[in-house]
């Protein structure tokens, strides 16, 4: 069966030769006009008077639009309706759009923009957590509050409390491939928009919207993006809707796209936090109850930022079970880029509060953190029938393109426990999600989620024995006894991530499948491809569903005017949602053409076999093409819609509970590092993962996603520092000076598996989300370089993130005191 | 103006403007989308080409190439590293077998460096492509696939190239009522030529050059296209010194400087990347002023001198006594930076990069120690940063301190306050003053331990 296969990125012969086609390698028509925006450069005040005769008599120059001349707003916002296109006069961060300048090259709209003279009224600029508390200045009327069973008593009546505070920069996302559009004018005043977005109906929304027109006039289409990671949630807004206006505007076709730089200076980030804890515990590490307070800079306008808010505190827990917890979360409105969503969407962050939290608990404690965390764990999972819970066997980490190179006794992902008959038709479990009275009823949430699929405690033990970690944590203490400048540390840390939008409606996806005449298929769907491998996992279910190799299925670029009604690609919930809706769709046509050939044949519809390219029916074998050319000949539709919604959730985000989650993605990671402590310079050495992706549609792609995320995680809480001066002013726009990974900074050994185990809800071919999950296991780096800094003295290094060779340095000296 | 090179092995007359880049020509005008634009800063690798000529074969950032710098060569882009019928070349089967795509945008440039490297049978996978950023795959499998194709045949279209570039490059010519740049085929022209337009700026690599364009939109005025200045080009030994010509590339330089100056060529090797080495020259990093390049601590350090010219005057002085003021350096208008010469032996130097990447990085402080050490008595010092002042400055202060005195911990300890009397650095976006002065102090630290044997680089620790 396709499904489960580990088969190289569908794409990936159009990379490597140079022909994948992203926006801007899009041919254009003749007369294509090319924009470019002027920006703010002071972050905060009123526009007093903008001079833009140089920018219009600039070459090239065919327009320049400034707010009044637009035919209204133009709102850029995906929330609130706070971010016009162009400034209405008040200014609010540096990097802000002021005006438009429609050339007829990038080259020539890029150095025109950077003609504009602008007047300002300064006023002091908002910029840091103390300064806008200080202000009150914040989104939504206070902080939201959630808490879980009498926090005050049980905290008072805890033999031991302690408390701390952890800071974290935000991260930029570095996709390779900048924010991106370009509209095309149609007939009637439509619009068809190409745009590089992890949301195309919202682009179309905002573009519909900003022209007035029905969204039945526009359409997006995006074929695939240059890396997303959450950044072309929101942020391809602004250019989709300038290029549209433009285009509206002078009739002609508009493109554009940043410059690295304006992208870095205009577009949101990752949200920066910090993290203050109170911990009431006993003297085994026992956490008795917590109360964390988040803060975090949301930027200057609300963006995304309440969801991303919300999953940080929907995450404060990550896998301890907490007896009594109050979280308490403030969304500060800054002069700074309006922060946005990133990877793990505010998870990460909350989960790191928590991993910092039993870091320092441990520390305090004196006892080894790995035995305070597996003590707090959640409980495991109960058993259900089937034995679907027993552990699997770890497959190896190497090449997953060649089932050659298997170890013999190791498992193929998927086939240890066939999920599908021959037909293709998927089993059903019978046991319910949650079977009631298995668990302890206490094993909740703080936001009151039973938790019924915690894996962690099995994946702990087999990933700290794969990883030899005992007796590795005591060859680098005999190591470090022995160095005077270099220091190793090694540390585990956990990740159990809640899969699902927490906006409850978001989570349903549709699908469009057409079967030709010659049983070659064409399948759509509202996802979006940024490099996940999304569209090959879906293709990999089309295929398996129809019984044909995914070569006879083509991907076709995600477009509004074939699936409407999208949700954005994100939340990691791509092939959840899409591969539900384009099963659903494929089995459509398929029982079309199999009760088409039954009735022929004289035979029962739910004999009929789809598999190996060929339908069997009545002993008799055609290629599934004859079967599609019957059916057609027989005037039978072999085209179908799917539509999927995620069952069973509930969620009320003021009161802070319900189900927000269908079912929780797992991994575990152990990483070792070592530190120059005259420098605080330092170095992955080796990291070693476990990682839950359910039963995988396509392990190679999976694992891609466990070492990329990993990656780039660890870069977050290293050297990856975003530097603002005290104008506002982003000191580090491009990456001579912000440091996202390179090659050699990834572990020297990176050993990675998939826990091979079938999701217990009824997901798509039993799989699980991958694409957040894995970010987060970047942590067991920051915890690792805590470890190290601890050889050097017995106080608690207390270190902050990104912990950049600066703050490591600054973290010994306070080990040392 | 006219341009005239192989593209994909095909002979190409390109119409460029003088700093018109090789990038936009590709996918602006000839149609070429599979170079990318990622940072148009040289420092993300996504444009990354090959380029062949008479010293064989390199990866470049497309994006900061000048046109006229590509007469008469043979420029490769991802396109043509397949082969003439499509079959696709090593690195690239690799990468899709090794799943070393996942967006793709990175890729193009990632395939390049990696058949470049293939074709000079280079192993070392790291430093390859420390040039190219990937944000998606972690690395991890963009090495497997480097290290699959390690010793399989270099297909025959990748070397054809170096069999057609001319030794004589036609020289880009102007059209109607444009100025060419002048392209001289001598340092003798070019000092002449210098003399009468004094204003005029002289391209060698282009690496920071090119952003004066593509960030700043700065213009040029006159230019002068260096890199056909082939004797400008030579590492000659003369005696105890190496003289390095101010167009030797840090790639060549680096080649060269392993054997004498291992602990210089260590940094050069984290100098840049290699698609910046390959075009970098030693003269345009001295002439260009930075306080925060890495080649004049070290060349301070090593008591290197400098040879300037200017018609045919020459002179020479320290390096050191270049750098005057932050962005003031001791170069008369018409003078050009002609040589550096380079003692060939130094007892002990080190150099030590502090970055907050390890790799493509510009330094917070770079730090080169040079200390003559006989009989456990320092003899002579000399010590120079880059990062910690406007210019790239001796640590006189410091090696006062030491000189005279015995080799030990005390004696270490006893100088470091002096570092303050030297440095008064500043804070930015790379790192902290407080920060700079620490590590400077402590890389004095690290010297003496280094000299004593002890591990001081978590570079060399393996897992």
């Amino acid at each position: 069966m396709t499904v489960a296969r580990p088969l190289p990125h569908d794409a990936a012969p159009l990379h490597v030769t140079g022909q994948a086609r992203y926006v801007d390698d899009i041919p254009t028509p003749q007369g294509t006009l090319h924009l470019a925006f002027g920006l703010s450069t002071i972050a905060r005040g009123r526009i007093l008077a903008m001079d833009l005769e140089a920018v219009r008599q600039a070459e090239g120059v065919v327009a320049v639009l400034t707010a009044q001349d637009l035919p209204g707003p133009c709102d850029c916002s995906p929330s609130n309706h706070d971010e016009p296109l162009l400034s209405d006069g008040t200014v609010h961060y540096v990097g802000q759009q002021l005006f438009l300048v429609v050339a007829t090259s990038h080259g020539a709209a890029r150095r025109a923009a950077a003609l504009g003279r602008v007047n300002y009224e300064e006023e002091r600029p908002i910029l840091t957590i103390e300064a806008a508390l200080a202000a009150d200045s914040r989104f939504e009327d206070g902080p939201r509050i959630w808490t879980k069973g009498d926090v005050e008593a049980t905290m008072a009546a805890a033999p031991l409390r302690l408390s701390g505070s952890l800071e974290m920069g935000g991260q930029e996302h570095f996709y390779l491939e900048g924010q991106a559009a370009l509209a095309l004018p149609q007939e009637g005043g439509d619009m068809v928009i190409h745009s590089s977005t992890q949301h195309p109906t919202e682009i179309q929304h905002k573009v519909a919207e900003a022209l007035d027109l029905p969204m039945h006039a526009v359409r997006c289409e995006v074929r695939r993006m240059g890396g997303g990671f959450g950044g072309k949630e929101s942020q391809g807004n602004a250019l989709a809707v300038a290029c549209a206006v433009a285009a509206r505007i002078t009739g002609r076709p508009c493109k554009m796209r940043y410059d690295r730089d304006d992208d870095m200076i205009i577009t949101g980030k990752r949200h920066d936090f910090r993290i203050d804890y109170e911990i009431g515990h006993d003297a085994e590490g026992r956490i008795l109850a917590v109360d964390f307070t988040q803060y975090t800079r949301c930027g200057w306008a609300m963006d995304l930022s309440l969801p991303v808010a919300d999953r940080a505190m929907l995450h404060a827990d990550n896998a301890y079970l907490l007896p009594a917890a109050r979280i308490t979360s403030h969304r500060l409105r800054t002069n700074t880029q309006s922060a946005t969503a990133y990877r793990g969407f505010g998870g990460p962050q909350g989960m790191f509060g928590m991993e910092a939290a039993i870091d320092h608990l441990a520390h305090h404690l004196g006892l080894d953190p790995v035995e305070v965390r597996k003590i707090n764990y959640y409980a495991p999972m109960a058993p259900v029938g089937g034995g679907l819970s027993a552990p699997r066997a770890l497959r190896p980490p190497e090449d997953t393109s060649d089932p050659k190179k298997r170890t013999p006794n190791t498992p193929q992902p998927g086939t240890a426990q066939p999920l599908t008959g021959g037909g293709g038709g998927a089993v059903r479990y019978g046991a319910e999600h949650s079977p009631a009275g298995r668990m302890r009823p206490a094993n909740t949430t703080p936001y009151g989620m039973e938790v019924t699929d915690f894996a962690l405690h099995e994946m702990t033990e087999a990933l700290l024995t794969s990883s030899d970690f005992a007796q590795r944590r005591e060859a680098i203490a005999a190591w470090n006894a022995g160095q005077t400048v270099l220091k190793r540390g090694i540390a585990f840390s956990p990740v159990k991530f809640g899969i699902s939008f927490t906006l409850t409606h978001l989570n349903q996806a549709g699908a469009l499948v057409h079967v030709y005449q010659d049983g070659s298929v064409h399948l759509n769907h509202g996802g979006t491809e940024m490099g996940q491998g999304l569209f090959q996992k879906v293709a990999q279910v089309a295929a398996s569903r129809f019984g044909i190799d995914p070569s006879a299925v083509k991907i076709t670029a995600t477009d509004t005017g074939k699936v409407p009604n999208t949700s954005a690609t994100a939340a990691s919930s791509g092939s959840d949602l899409n591969g539900m809706a384009a099963q659903a769709a494929c089995d459509t046509i398929r029982d079309r053409i199999a009760t088409c050939l039954a009735e022929l044949h004289q035979a029962d519809p739910a004999s009929v076999r789809f598999a190996d390219g060929k339908v069997t029916v009545a002993g008799t074998v055609l290629s599934f093409a004859e079967a599609a050319q019957t059916a057609y000949m027989n005037r039978v539709s072999l085209s179908a819609t799917g539509f999927y919604k995620t069952p069973d959730i509930v969620w009320d985000r003021i009161k802070g509970e319900g189900r927000p989650f269908y079912y929780f993605a797992h991994g575990a990671a152990v990483t070792e590092v070592v530190i120059d402590t005259l420098t605080g310079e330092n170095r992955i050495l080796r990291a070693d993962i476990l990682h839950d992706a359910g039963a995988s549609l396509n392990p190679a792609l999976d694992i891609g996603q466990v070492e990329g995320g990993y990656v780039q995680g660890a870069g977050w809480l290293t050297t990856e520092e975003l530097v603002w001066d005290d104008k506002g002013r982003l000191r580090t726009h491009a990456p001579s000076t912000y440091k996202i990974p390179a090659c050699s900074d990834r572990p020297d050994i990176f050993n990675v598996a998939l826990w091979d185990a079938p999701n217990r809800s009824e997901t798509v071919y039993r799989s699980k989300a991958v694409g957040e999950p894995p970010f987060m296991l970047g942590i067991s780096a920051f915890l690792a370089l805590s470890k190290a800094i601890s050889a050097c003295g017995p106080g608690y290094p207390a270190l902050v993130a990104p912990a950049t060779a600066e703050k490591i340095l600054a973290a010994i000296e306070r080990a040392r005191s | 103006m006219e341009i005239t090179f192989l593209l994909n092995g095909e002979t190409v007359c390109a119409e460029s403007g003088a700093t018109g880049t090789l990038l936009d020509w590709l996918r602006e005008e000839r149609g070429l989308c599979g170079t990318k634009e990622g940072c148009n800063e040289g420092d993300c690798g996504a444009c990354t080409v090959m380029v062949t000529d008479a010293d064989g074969s390199r990866a470049l950032n497309a994006c900061i190439l000048f046109m006229p710098q590509l007469a008469g060569k043979a420029v490769r882009t991802v396109e043509g590293i397949a082969g003439p019928q499509g079959q696709m070349h090593p690195a690239q089967e690799a990468m899709v077998a090794k799943h070393g795509s996942q967006c793709g945008f990175c890729t193009p440039g990632f395939v390049v460096s990696m058949a470049v490297a293939h074709l000079n049978g280079r192993h070392d996978h790291d430093d390859q492509l420390a040039g190219n950023l990937c944000r998606c795959t972690g690395y991890a499998p963009i090495v497997r696939a480097a290290e699959a194709i390690e010793g399989t045949p270099v297909p025959d279209w990748m070397l054809a190239d170096a069999g057609k570039v001319g030794l004589d490059p036609p020289t880009p010519e102007a059209s109607v009522g444009q100025d060419p740049p002048y392209c001289p085929t001598s340092s003798d022209a070019l000092a002449r030529w210098y003399l009468d337009n004094p204003d005029a700026t002289l391209i060698a690599g282009a690496t920071d050059v090119g952003l004066w364009v593509t960030k700043q939109f700065r213009n040029l005025g006159p230019v002068a296209f260096l890199n056909r200045c082939t004797d400008l080009q030579t590492i000659t030994e003369e005696g105890d010194v190496l003289r390095v010509g101010a167009g030797v590339t840090m790639t060549s330089l680096l080649e060269v400087i392993a054997a004498p100056h291992p602990s210089y060529a260590e940094l050069i090797r984290r100098y840049g990347s290699v698609q910046v080495r390959n075009a970098a020259t030693i003269g345009g990093s001295i002439a260009n002023g930075s306080p925060i390049g890495d080649n004049a601590p070290a060349l301070i350090a090593l008591g290197a001198t400098l040879h300037l010219r200017k018609g045919d005057t020459r002179r020479h002085l320290p390096v050191e006594a270049f750098f005057l003021d932050y962005g003031k350096q001791d170069r008369a208008p018409g003078e050009f930076v002609e040589a550096v010469t380079i003692p060939r032996t130094a007892q002990a130097l080190r150099c030590y990069k502090i970055s907050k990447r390890f790799d493509q990085d510009i330094s917070a402080v770079c730090g080169c120690f040079n200390l003559t050490i006989e009989g456990g008595m320092v003899q002579a010092a000399t010590i120079a940063f880059g990062g910690m002042a406007g210019t790239p400055k001796r640590a006189s202060f410091v090696e006062a301190a030491l000189v005279g005195k015995t080799w030990d911990a005390t004696t270490v300890e006893a100088a470091l306050p002096a570092f303050a009397e030297d440095f008064a650095p500043l804070t930015d976006m790379r790192a902290s003053a407080t920060y700079r002065l620490e590590v400077a102090r402590n890389l004095l630290r690290r010297y003496r331990a280094d000299l004593a044997g002890e591990l001081v680089s978590v570079l060399e620790v393996q897992p």
